[in-house]
């Protein structure tokens, strides 16, 4: 009998030495003259555990992590080719509550299946969502997506149904899928892991919502610090080119979808849907203001359904199992699950999949287990460098968008980065100012001329110069960016400034 | 006037009828659908602070002073960027919007200088306008923080500085030199604080700037600054007027301190150029003063005489006496004059009624007969009146757009850059060109279709066109029936479905493959708006005049014509070239285009003007400079035109003007033409003209001074004297009675006046009882001359052919920087972007004969030689070389040949067989003065008689598609209508000892004409 031997090619994985280890199995088993097949799955997730190497057996599929090359002799010795309990084993992988506790939707096939083998995708649920929105028709795929919920993840929420109708309803000969995979935020990495685990289904996404909204073309705006994840979606556009999932004829629906890859230049700010529009154009990466709103007047000027690779990758299981289902999932008006992304000084860090609503404290705690230093918390940003500081004692709320903002914070993209007690958090609060300084498009005075003042006046108060009026000052600039900044990323870099203030009053008075 | 501020309104305004209300701080307001929030303000008198903001752009939402409030929607919304919606309620103070444009203003100047006393834009600067209409009290952050005072200022361009200390980065240059100017070559560079305005990471000198000057007007501070300005000051009175560069007829702003001219501004309100300028009108008026204008009249007896200045008086009686002297012995028809399109139309009228009623002939012709007369011919013939049948915005209503022979973007860069934002927004282009111009493909626009076909092939690819929307049924059958004439539109049918018109039959001669002919006219075809654009390319050969036809024959074969959008549009090469035109300059016709043999319009004048006048046409430039080399034409009356160096084949031009006994030239400078003259009367440049310039959409624009003549006269004013000398008094109180004379005798001009002029800003003629404010688009519902008459255009083929010794084809066109023969622009610093004519040639042609990137060559044909710097380039094909006429040295009309336009003698410039070879001699024309002119100008003269045959026959070949009774009449019609009698009498009388020289069709037709004509 062949083993099936599955070692991750996510590159979360092979920066912990993922290929090596592969190459140790293979070579390994040459040697020993053992017949294996290896399949360089996506990641679990787990990220703690990478590089994770899993066995197929008659139980479920049994893990050993973290592995090296150098256990690999060890590991054949110790039979783990018949999912052997030794010194490496963490058993069932889909046992291990980490996992098992998840609602895995959007990640249901991620680490599962060979990303690249689009058999082995069908085999799992793939392009039935597809076919059913072929069934379905524009208007009632996009009624499936209105119902379900779903809503950006981008970090916006913007309900994607809605969207989705304003481009059906649009009048344009050419119209276009964008999907924005420029994620810059500090602690996430979903998109990526996505695009590397499972690229199909975010190919289905871009072809349901091509189908859905009456666009003919679709682009994927990868950032360039993403090279295999690069790799991965256009190999996977060749292969559903090859399996005509794309082309003149998708499914045989009689209807042409195509996407291609576009590749950022490094700019934070092209993660903003008009400066990534910008920039797919072929122009600097600046913010266009709205309206008009891009599904009317998006790119080249045509009406364009701009969603994010959580959003695009989660429609074909909403489509292959019902809005319905979907809808059940969450809390208030957040339905569905969100991909959290746990990072930062974690101990166990990675990707849970959870339906809205579960609390800040039991990602960071019960999943994290606390800080990967071992002292303890102080502080977790949520939702990217422009995201709200929490303090220890306020890791109570719940995840989902209301909650988030009424706590002065906001979900974003599901990033979440945790701080241990040794964190200066007004060095924090000047890092956002100076981060916006850096990376503004340039456009708008707020932005481009206050992240600079700033970073100045934060330096002034650390300092104690003239701290009350530079206090003042502060909050007056930080009022002129929320209200006066052209995009998200002039407004919201006051939010971890003025809730770093708040919390950690403290630390700006030394 | 004190200085002219135009009201800035934020935004564009937007079309359509349709309007919504708003209420601005409580008063409501109606405006067009698509409105934005800030110009509605602005209309209702509610000034909103803006920076970025400003209404020849689009709104772009940078600056964020323009925020406002509005009942129902969240935060505060720039109202640049927010259309108005119907019932909204803007409220557009408040302490927060105060406070909130205070923080952007505290921003703003904790980054900028604090020279205002010493900025040379104190007192005319937006952004020291917005701090003090905010409030703008205190900068709390201080000036110690990062910034870019310390940023150096680029002063490479000659007539700006770009000082990037003083930019608050609001992008509005960048989105000047992207929407309003077309060229990208600014740009936004780094990201953060660090974003600067940037020429792509060079100076603006060696970018692909052109200097069209938007970038300067659109900067709210100092940054972008004219040079002028920092030197002499902020200019404190304004001056409307016209540019005196090309046929675009840009008005401007002359803006003054005191009697100084500071700086030229495009004006808003410019019918022709809405607010868009090029680096010629905007910065190259400084010939204007430069130390070689001439300012006194000047004579000599000999040519070889130095001049000697004289009062006017001496010079005016001078000139007369030999005039008169010189009519005394050769005849009356032994003089003539020349009019110029540079001039005023009240500078050329004068001269042709002094011509007419002062010569007591027909003798007068204007420079347009070297570039627009087929123009003229082909137009009147198709649609009965000789002018372009739209204004320049019809345009911005076109869906495909065909541009032959044109090259607007460097010749008409105004207009160049209306048409590419066309483009940019959707249009189709089809360009028709042997070379590969940037309309070809320049950033963000590429023609759909480049015909790229071999010089002189242009009358065969237009009847390929117009083969395959016949024969393939893409025809607008309906606009045929209602508006063309039918008989004409049925001979004209079965000509141009002979399958020698095909796209395969004409492929191989023109170069142009069939399929892409075939795919061009069906976009061309399928419209909806399709319209011509065309230039020199069209006019300047041996069948300027049939490709003239062909174009209109094209426009009407589709209905493309009578309505915005369509049309047949000639882009005039001189600022008055239409006016020249229209006001009687050429010999066969007076003012409107009505010819002189119609008794009734002729008597109009000659009550008018108090002489007999007469009813044959006079001779044509050409014909003039033939007839003196001969010995029977000998004094002559020119105004502003340099024959000598614009005019074909220059050693016969020169040689006709040493044959003279006078010659009287009028101009600013001396020139190449000069060189030949006895009389100089100094001439006036357009900033002292008081009159009006008609561009090429028939604007009728006015033309104010700003100085007093530094002659101390006007043109006018020395033509009337001259012609009082002679004993034909005219007088005119000033330039306005001019016109009004002008609108008394001419139809099309009967409503124009200097008042309405100035009260309407301008007007485009037909102007009358039915059109009171003039014609935007013309043939609308009905041609002018009734129904639309096609006319079958027969490819003759030039005679000018690549031979085994000149195998090359030279074209010639023009450069952005420069202007014409560069009188002007030479003058001025344009030449810091090119101060030499280049020999444009294809690689493999310069491989072949050992030339490499900027070596000197020796360029000659079968009339003449001349060297220039080679340059390679791949914008013309293998077997064309291309060169422009800017600079004498090179003398690029040294090798022009004698040929001409078969109906009109416009020179066929666009055509020469050449040979180019290598050279070590260095110096063009000016350094091989020392080997000896002559030895370069090869002499290839035809006698007088030789050309008159040619003439003839070139007239017959163009009509053998007729039947030969057909034939003989239109022959005889057309030597009757255009040629002087003496030609024809010549003609006749050489005819009778050597018919053999003749085709048979140009003999009987000739026996036809009735020898009481020669009287």
């Amino acid at each position: 009998m062949t083993n099936t031997v599955y070692v991750p090619i996510d590159s979360a994985a092979t920066s912990v030495g993922a290929t090596a280890v592969a190459l140790a199995i293979t070579a390994e088993a040459r040697r020993r003259d053992i017949d294996i097949r290896l399949v360089r799955n996506g990641s679990r997730g787990l990220l703690w555990l990478e590089p994770l190497v899993e066995v197929e057996t008659v139980e479920g599929r049994v893990g050993y992590g973290p592995v090296t090359a150098a256990d690999v002799a060890a590991l054949f010795d110790s039979d783990f080719l018949t999912g052997a309990d030794n010194g490496f084993s963490v058993g069932i992988v889909e046992d291990i509550p980490w996992l098992a506790d998840q609602q895995r939707v959007t990640f249901a096939r991620v680490g599962v299946i060979d990303p690249l083998d689009i058999n082995d995708y069908e085999a799992h649920g793939g392009l039935t969502g597809l076919r059913t929105a072929i069934a379905l028709g524009p208007s009632k795929t996009v009624e499936e997506v209105l119902a379900s919920g779903l809503r950006g993840r981008g970090g916006a929420g913007f309900p994607a149904g809605i969207k989705w109708r304003t481009v059906l309803e649009a009048e344009s000969g050419q119209k276009y899928v964008c999907c924005n995979a420029d994620e810059g935020d500090s602690g996430t990495f979903a998109d990526r892991m996505l695009m590397e685990g499972d690229p199909f289904t975010l190919i289905e996404g871009m072809a349901i919502a091509g189908i859905a909204g009456g666009a003919t073309k679709g682009l994927i705006y990868i950032r360039s610090e993403y090279p295999d994840a690069i790799a991965t979606m256009r190999a996977a556009l060749l292969i559903a080119r090859g399996c005509g999932l794309l082309g003149d004829d998708v499914l045989g629906s009689g209807k042409a979808f195509d996407i291609s890859v576009r590749v950022g230049a490094g700019s934070y700010v092209c993660g903003e849907e008009t400066a990534m529009l910008e920039s797919l154009e072929g122009k600097r990466g600046m913010v266009r203001a709205k309206p008009p709103i891009p599904a009317l007047h998006g790119l080249f000027g045509e009406p364009t359904i701009v969603n994010n690779v959580l959003t695009l990758g989660t429609v074909p299981m909403i489509l292959a199992q019902g809005a319905a289902a979907y809808q059940a999932l969450g809390a208030d008006r957040s339905r569905g699950t969100q991909v959290f992304q746990l990072a930062g000084n974690i101990a166990r860090g990675g990707i849970v999949e959870r339906a809205f609503g579960i609390s800040l404290k039991e990602l960071v705690e019960t999943y994290g287990g606390g800080t990967r230093s071992g002292r303890p918390v102080r502080s977790v940003q949520v939702g990217g460098p422009l995201g709200a500081y929490f303090p220890a004692s306020a890791l109570d709320v719940a995840m989902d968008y209301e909650a988030l903002l009424a706590a002065g914070g906001m979900l974003g993209h599901g990033g979440i980065v945790v701080f241990d007690d040794s964190v200066d958090m007004a060095q924090q609060a000047r890092f956002a100012m100076e981060f916006c300084s850096k990376e503004s498009c340039g456009k708008c005075t707020p932005c481009r001329v206050g992240s600079v003042r700033g970073t100045e006046v934060i330096d002034k108060i650390i300092n104690n110069v003239d701290r009350n009026e530079n206090l003042e000052l502060l909050n007056d600039l930080c009022d002129l960016m929320i209200d006066g900044s052209l995009c998200a990323m002039g407004g919201l870099t006051p939010m971890p400034v003025l809730s770093a203030l708040r919390q950690f009053p403290e630390d700006f008075q030394r | 006037m004190t200085i002219l501020r135009e009201h800035d309104y934020g935004t564009p305004a937007k079309m359509g009828s349709e309007t919504v209300t708003v209420s601005v701080d409580g008063h409501d307001v109606s405006v067009a659908v698509g409105t934005s929030v800030l110009r509605a303000a602005s209309e209702a008198g509610i000034p909103i602070p803006k920076l970025c903001a400003t209404d020849s752009l689009e709104p772009f939402g940078s600056c964020r002073l323009c925020l406002v409030e509005i009942d129902g929607k969240k935060g505060t919304p720039a109202s640049c960027t927010t259309p108005c919606e119907s019932g909204m309620v803007v409220h557009t103070t408040s302490p927060k919007l105060d406070r909130l444009r205070r923080g952007v203003m505290e921003l703003y100047i904790s980054d900028h200088p604090l020279d205002c006393l010493t900025c040379p834009a104190n007192g005319d600067c937006e952004l020291q306008d917005m701090a003090g209409v905010v409030g703008l009290r205190d900068v709390r952050y201080g000036y110690a923080g990062e910034n870019h005072l310390d940023a150096p200022t680029d002063d490479s361009n000659p007539y700006f500085s770009f000082d990037e200390s003083k930019c608050i980065v609001c992008s509005r240059c960048v989105r000047a030199c992207s929407e309003v100017q077309g060229t990208f070559a600014l740009t936004i560079e780094g990201r953060g604080f660090n974003s600067k305005v940037s020429p792509g990471g060079l100076n603006f000198l060696e970018s692909e700037c052109v200097s069209c000057g938007a970038c300067v007007q659109a900067c709210p501070t100092s940054t972008l600054q004219e040079k002028a300005v920092i030197e002499l000051g902020t200019p404190t009175r304004t001056v409307l007027t016209t540019c005196a560069y090309c046929g675009v007829g840009c008005t401007f702003k002359a803006e003054m301190r005191g009697d100084e001219l500071v700086r030229m501004v495009p004006y808003k309100d410019g019918g022709a150029n809405e607010g868009h300028s090029c680096v010629k009108g905007r910065f190259a008026f400084g010939y204007t003063t430069h130390p070689d204008r001439v300012l006194k009249p000047m004579i000599r007896e000999a040519i070889t005489d130095p001049w000697r200045e004289v009062p006017w008086e001496e010079a005016i009686g001078y000139a007369a006496n030999k005039l008169k002297e010189i009519q005394a012995q050769y005849g009356i028809d032994s003089i003539g004059g020349i009019t110029s399109s540079r001039c005023t139309n009240e500078d050329v009228y004068v001269v042709q009624k002094l011509v007419r009623a002062g010569f007591g002939n027909n003798n007068v012709d204007t420079c347009a007969r070297v570039c627009h007369s087929p123009t003229g011919y082909g137009l009147k013939k198709t649609f009965g009146t000789s002018a372009g049948t739209q204004d320049f915005k019809s345009v911005e209503k076109s869906d495909v757009i065909l541009v032959i022979g044109a090259n607007p973007i460097d010749a008409h860069p105004v207009f160049g850059s209306r048409m590419k934002r066309r483009l940019r927004a959707g249009a189709k282009l089809i360009v028709v060109d042997p070379r590969t111009t940037d309309l070809v493909r320049s950033p963000h626009i590429k023609a759909d279709y480049h015909l790229q076909l071999q010089p002189g092939t242009n009358v065969a690819v237009i009847n390929a066109l117009a083969h395959v929307i016949l024969t393939e049924g893409l025809h607008d059958k309906a606009f045929i029936a209602a508006r063309c004439d039918d008989e004409a539109f049925q001979a004209w049918e079965d000509f141009i479905k002979l399958p020698s018109n095909s796209p395969e039959a004409v492929a191989t001669e023109s170069g142009v493959p069939a399929d892409t002919l075939r795919g061009a006219a069906r976009l061309y075809a399928a419209g909806p708006n399709s319209a011509i654009y065309y230039g020199l390319g069209v006019t300047e050969h041996s069948q300027g005049s049939t490709m003239v036809i062909g174009m209109a024959n094209l426009a009407m074969l589709t209905g493309s014509i009578g309505r915005e959008g369509v049309g047949v549009n000639p882009l005039r090469g001189q600022n008055n070239v239409q006016g020249s035109c229209d006001m009687g300059s050429f010999p066969h016709e007076y003012s409107g285009y009505r010819h002189v043999s119609d008794d009734a319009v002729r008597q109009q004048f000659e009550a008018l003007w108090g002489r007999e006048l007469q009813s044959v046409p006079g001779l044509r430039i050409p014909n003039m400079l033939d007839a003196a080399v001969v010995g029977s034409f000998r004094g002559i009356y020119i105004q502003g035109e340099d024959i000598a160096q614009s005019d074909p084949n220059t050693s016969h031009v020169t040689n006709a003007l040493a044959s003279m006994d006078l010659v009287i030239v009028q101009d600013l400078f001396l020139n190449e033409t000069s060189a030949y003259a006895h009389v100089f009367l100094p001439g006036t440049s357009f900033l002292e003209k008081d009159g009006t310039f008609t561009n090429a959409e028939r604007r009728i624009n006015r033309v104010r001074p700003i100085m007093a003549s530094r002659t101390g006269k006007a043109e006018w004013e020395v033509t009337c004297d001259l012609a009082k000398a002679l004993g034909y008094p005219m007088h005119y109180d000033d330039a306005s009675q001019i016109m009004d004379e002008i609108a008394q005798v001419t139809p099309t001009f009967a409503g124009v006046s200097f008042a309405k002029l100035d009260e309407l800003g301008s007007i485009q003629w037909p102007c009358n009882t039915e059109h009171p404010e003039g014609t935007p688009t013309m043939h609308v519902g009905e041609f002018t001359r009734g129904e639309g008459r096609f006319v079958e255009t027969p490819y003759v083929p030039t005679p000018e052919r690549s031979t085994r010794r000149y195998p090359l084809l030279l074209t010639t066109g023009r450069a952005v920087s420069q202007y014409n023969v560069g009188a002007q622009t030479r003058r001025t610093a344009n030449v810091i972007w090119q101060s030499e004519d280049f020999l444009d040639i294809h690689e493999s042609d310069a491989q072949l004969r050992g030339i490499t990137d900027g070596s000197w060559v020796e360029l000659a044909s079968r009339v003449g030689k001349t060297k220039m710097h080679a340059r390679i380039s791949e914008r013309v094909p293998p077997g064309v070389v291309y060169t422009t006429f800017h600079f004498p040295v090179s003398g690029a009309n040294v090798v022009t040949t004698e040929y001409s336009d078969w109906a009109t003698n416009c020179p066929e410039y666009k055509v020469t067989a050449v040979e180019v070879r290598p050279t070590l001699q260095a110096g063009g024309l000016a350094s091989a003065e020392d080997l000896g002119l002559e030895e370069l100008r090869v002499e290839v003269h035809e006698d007088a008689i030789a050309t008159l045959v040619r003439m003839v026959n070139e007239i017959t070949s163009n009509n053998t598609h007729l039947h030969q009774l057909a034939a003989i009449e239109a022959v005889a019609t057309h030597l009757k209508m255009f040629w002087a009698p003496q030609m024809i009498q010549d003609l006749t009388s050489y005819a009778k000892d050597h018919p053999e020289d003749f085709q048979d069709v140009a003999l009987v037709a000739l026996g036809q004409l009735p020898t009481a004509m020669a009287n």
